[in-house]
């Protein structure tokens, strides 16, 4: 499927999005709230068939939270990046951990660097991070730590 | 379709020691332990020799790169890249270079992207014959670990030659690679392919062949293409399953789009299709360095960049396929002289999110199977 | 024949016993041969390590030890240095007694094992009369060691090894003592120096057909197991188990065990040369009598140390090639296999013997 058309078959599925072209994929900014639905709907939708995530990572832009999926589909070969932003101070969006099983690790990964948290996700502990970390969120902009991280 | 999501929703939040039944044992494997190649630590729980769950704790290696590139300039995060998959370290330099390429919309000379194809595939083979002596090791063969290392020497000591390093070659960088071929590289490659064609033969004499190498390999950790798809899996371990996702045919970069090679699909699912595939691509690669090796193209290695580079902004992705799978490097641009974020998606990472689901059911000794065929490298796990 | 241990000992026999009276005399005898066991037992240590070294080194393209004494000949000897002046550990919450008790268990087992082989034409601790027998039943006493030390260490990983290997000697030690059977029938006798001497004309691996190389072959499997020897060596595991039932043990007890191995090792190839390559026994072929006398000119001494030597290399030769088996399939194997097998070939060689159809 081209951009256009996947343009039109997302807005069919979802009427408030707003789909911003340029880079290399369609980029698609989403509510959190609608996220639940939609990404069962990306899933399973006859032709978008998006069942392969391949990368979820999140981007602090000191304002709010970026939540950035890659979603490419092994059928039709297509990609889309969907982007969801999310309140800096009480960082929440639906889990897609039962949509695409790889997410329960990434996002595992985001809620500890990020603080995001993900509900009804599995099993939200510390992956990488050691216990007490909880809540500390260091790749945020604004984290510090005067022992380890040298300002230039 | 693939199995509903008691897999993960059965995963407690309790910790360990609590609601257990009667006969099950908890035991940690790692992070110092023989089977895990590095510092990954697995806390599975057993009924006798049956694994019932793996709980994979991360982090033992952690040293944040992501957040380290952040204040690091597009020419230098480079180096950090290297220190991730360590065994493919020229494949994750070349994601790197490719991706801030893409963003500063810079042609490299052929020269230089016949180069790093040859250097990628060199280390391709230079992985695989690792991970087949270490796998061998696993299922507890200890000598083909050794004649592993024989043909790695090899690659290594021409890589010393060009590169200057054996392990972090740090030799890709934006615009090219950054020196040129040492003198005498095609005359050793050409040497490392007459030697490697005899011995990749012994190597399947000595291991492929072997009944108690087959019956420990064979429908043992068995992962469905539904369930690859969806655990993300990719490389080798995902194309066991029958998934098509070989970078290097559905998204050529550099001069892959116009070299004849296969992309090796297997549909056993198992072990020993994990194998299988990570065999038949050394031979793969060995035939793109062997059409390569005497059409490196005369011309510049660089392409003429600016001293110092500043991505426009935007966002950017490319991705690679690594011995392990498909690296992805992700960088997001203010316009400044470093990242605002870049992400790297490790293909180690995603492939371990499924070994629970693949060990569960099977014998002590075939977790350790399973984990040989998957072929982790820690670092690259914890970034 | 010249030189031969038969003459030297009967000598000191004889001579004990004209100059001492009876009981101290056999004191004396016994404490030399505690000392010469002693001795051995810590030679062979020392030279089936070095020869594993150097074979494994040979098959995996590499030198091998090489800096201590001649060609690294000595590395054994500093790595017992090493191993006695290394603190013995013993971990908290371990069964001490126990813990402590293992090893020795193992190694005195080990001993005691010397005690019927026959080493050299008349050279032989105890001539006992169901030798063969006292081989099958102390052997598997070793199996109470390996249990012990795998409880006794308070560890998950010595546990599981240690019910590993005690499931897998049990089992093993049936097809051992069925292939060992092949041969007593074809014998009629359990004393192992008529086992010998039923090899004059040939070992029982020519004479016996068939059915004695399915032995022989059952019977290195099975004793390849039994000694938790790759590819059976599902005790230790080091890729699953780390060290299996001797993961907690350091220093003098862990060598021991390590020692012990090698020496079961050596025993078993021993019992193993002696059942069907004749044991001291030089080659001997029908009627060649020319040949035949040639062949009595080499001590017997060599003759039995050459064939179980060969088989300690066939032993580690196995190792250093094969993967290992998982736990079910080695059940499997002995089992559904070689169990069977062996069965029908023990009921093979009766009718051979009854017949008389062997040479």
């Amino acid at each position: 499927m081209n951009g256009e058309e996947l343009k039109i078959k997302l807005a069919e599925l979802l009427p408030d999005i707003t789909i911003e072209e340029g880079g290399e994929w369609l980029n698609v900014l989403i509510a959190p709230s609608s996220w639940l639905s939609f990404s069962n709907q990306l899933r399973n939708t006859q032709g978008l068939d998006l069942d392969y995530l391949f990368c979820l990572t999140c981007v602090d832009w000191k304002t709010h939270l970026t939540m950035v999926y890659h979603l490419t589909s092994t059928i039709h070969r297509h990609s889309i990046v969907i982007k969801s932003n999310l309140d800096r101070n009480k960082p929440e969006i639906e889990t897609v951990s039962h949509t695409w099983r790889t997410a329960e690790f990434h996002e595992r990964e985001v809620y500890e660097l990020f603080g995001v948290n993900f509900l009804n996700h599995p099993d939200l502990r510390l992956l990488i991070l050691p216990d007490g970390w909880e809540g500390k969120n260091p790749m945020r902009k604004d984290y510090e730590d005067p022992i380890n991280i040298i300002k230039l | 379709m693939y199995r509903q999501t008691e897999i993960i929703s059965d995963l407690s939040k309790t910790p360990p020691s609590e609601g257990l039944e009667g006969a099950d044992m908890i035991i940690n494997i790692g992070p110092q332990h023989p089977a895990t190649h590095g510092v990954l630590h697995l806390v599975i729980t057993l009924n006798g020799e049956t694994i019932k769950k793996v709980e994979p704790h991360l982090g033992y290696i952690h040293r944040s790169i992501e957040k380290m590139c952040e204040s690091l300039s597009y020419r230098q995060f480079i180096y950090a890249t290297s220190r991730m998959d360590y065994l493919s370290s020229h494949i994750n330099n070349h994601g790197c270079a490719l991706c801030v390429e893409k963003g500063l919309q810079i042609e490299i000379p052929a020269r230089a992207q016949v180069i790093r194809v040859l250097m990628d595939e060199l280390t391709r083979i230079a992985s695989h014959t690792l991970w087949w002596g270490a796998m061998a090791m696993d299922v507890g063969a200890l000598t083909p670990f050794f004649l592993a290392f024989r043909e790695r020497e090899m690659i290594n000591d021409i890589m010393e030659e060009t590169c200057g390093a054996r392990l972090t070659m740090n030799y890709m960088v934006p615009g090219g690679v950054m020196f040129d071929l040492h003198p005498n590289f095609q005359k050793k490659v050409k040497e490392f392919i007459t030697h490697f064609k005899n011995k990749i033969d012994e190597y399947d004499e000595l291991v492929t062949d072997n009944v108690i190498f087959r019956n420990r390999t064979e429908n043992v950790g068995v992962i469905s293409k539904e369930d690859a798809i969806s655990y993300g899996m990719s490389g080798p371990s995902a194309r066991a399953s029958g998934v098509q996702c070989d970078i290097r045919k559905l998204y050529p970069y550099e001069i892959y789009n116009q070299l004849q090679f296969e992309e090796i699909i297997e549909t056993g699912c198992d072990s020993f299709a994990r194998y299988l595939v990570r065999m038949k691509e050394m031979r793969q690669s060995l035939s793109i360095v062997e059409q390569l090796i005497d059409n490196i193209p005369d011309g510049e290695f660089q392409a003429k960049t600016k001293a110092v580079l500043k991505l426009p902004k935007g966002e950017f992705y490319s991705r690679v396929e690594t011995a392990r799978g498909e690296f992805g490097v992700y960088i997001v641009s203010e316009g400044g002289t470093t990242p605002y974020r870049i992400k790297f998606r490790s293909p180690g990472f995603s492939n371990l999110s499924s070994l629970d689901h693949i060990a569960r059911g099977s014998k002590i000794g075939d977790l350790v199977a399973i984990m040989g065929t998957l072929d982790f490298v820690i670092p690259d796990i914890d970034r | 024949m010249g030189f031969g241990f038969e003459n030297i000992t009967a000598s000191i026999h004889n001579w004990l016993y004209n100059t001492f009276n009876p009981s101290i005399a056999l004191l004396i005898e016994f404490i030399l041969v505690a000392i010469c066991i002693i001795t051995l037992f810590s030679l062979l240590g020392l030279v089936l390590i070095m020869m594993e070294r150097k074979v494994s080194a040979w098959m995996q393209v590499r030198l091998g030890p090489n800096r201590v004494g001649p060609k690294g000949m000595f590395q054994t000897v500093a790595d017992t240095l090493k191993l006695i002046i290394k603190e013995g550990m013993t971990p908290d919450g371990a069964d001490k007694f126990l813990f402590n008790l293992a090893p020795f268990i193992v190694m005195i087992v080990a001993m005691v094992l010397m005690a019927p082989i026959m080493f050299a034409k008349g050279f032989q601790i105890w001539d006992i009369n169901i030798g063969i027998l006292f081989f099958a039943s102390v052997s598997s006493v070793s199996v109470i060691g390996i249990l012990m030390a795998g409880w006794a260490s308070n560890n998950k990983y010595s546990l599981l090894g240690a019910m590993r290997s005690g499931a897998q000697i049990v089992s093993y030690e049936l097809s051992a003592g069925l292939a060992i059977l092949t041969v007593i029938v074809l014998t009629g006798s359990l004393r192992i120096s008529d086992i010998i001497e039923s090899q004059q004309n040939g070992w029982w691996i020519f004479k016996g057909h068939i059915p004695v190389i399915i032995a022989f072959i059952i019977f290195l499997i099975a004793v390849t197991a039994e000694t938790n020897r790759a590819p059976f060596d599902m005790a230790e595991a080091e890729s699953e188990l780390t060290a299996g039932f001797h993961t907690e043990y350091s220093g003098m007890k862990f060598a021991l065990f390590f020692l012990a191995e090698y020496v079961n090792i050596f025993i078993v190839c021993a019992v193993g040369a002696t059942l069907f390559l004749g044991g001291w026994m030089p080659l001997h072929i029908g009627n060649w009598q020319g040949f035949n006398h040639v062949m009595d000119y080499i001590p017997s001494s060599i003759w039995f140390f050459g064939k179980t030597f060969f088989l300690i290399f066939v032993i580690m030769w196995f190792r250093w090639t094969f993967p290992r088996l998982r736990i079910d399939q080695l059940l499997n194997l002995e089992w559904k296999y070689l169990l069977p097998i062996s069965m029908v070939n023990l009921l093979l060689a009766t009718v051979i013997a009854i017949a008389g159809w062997h040479f």
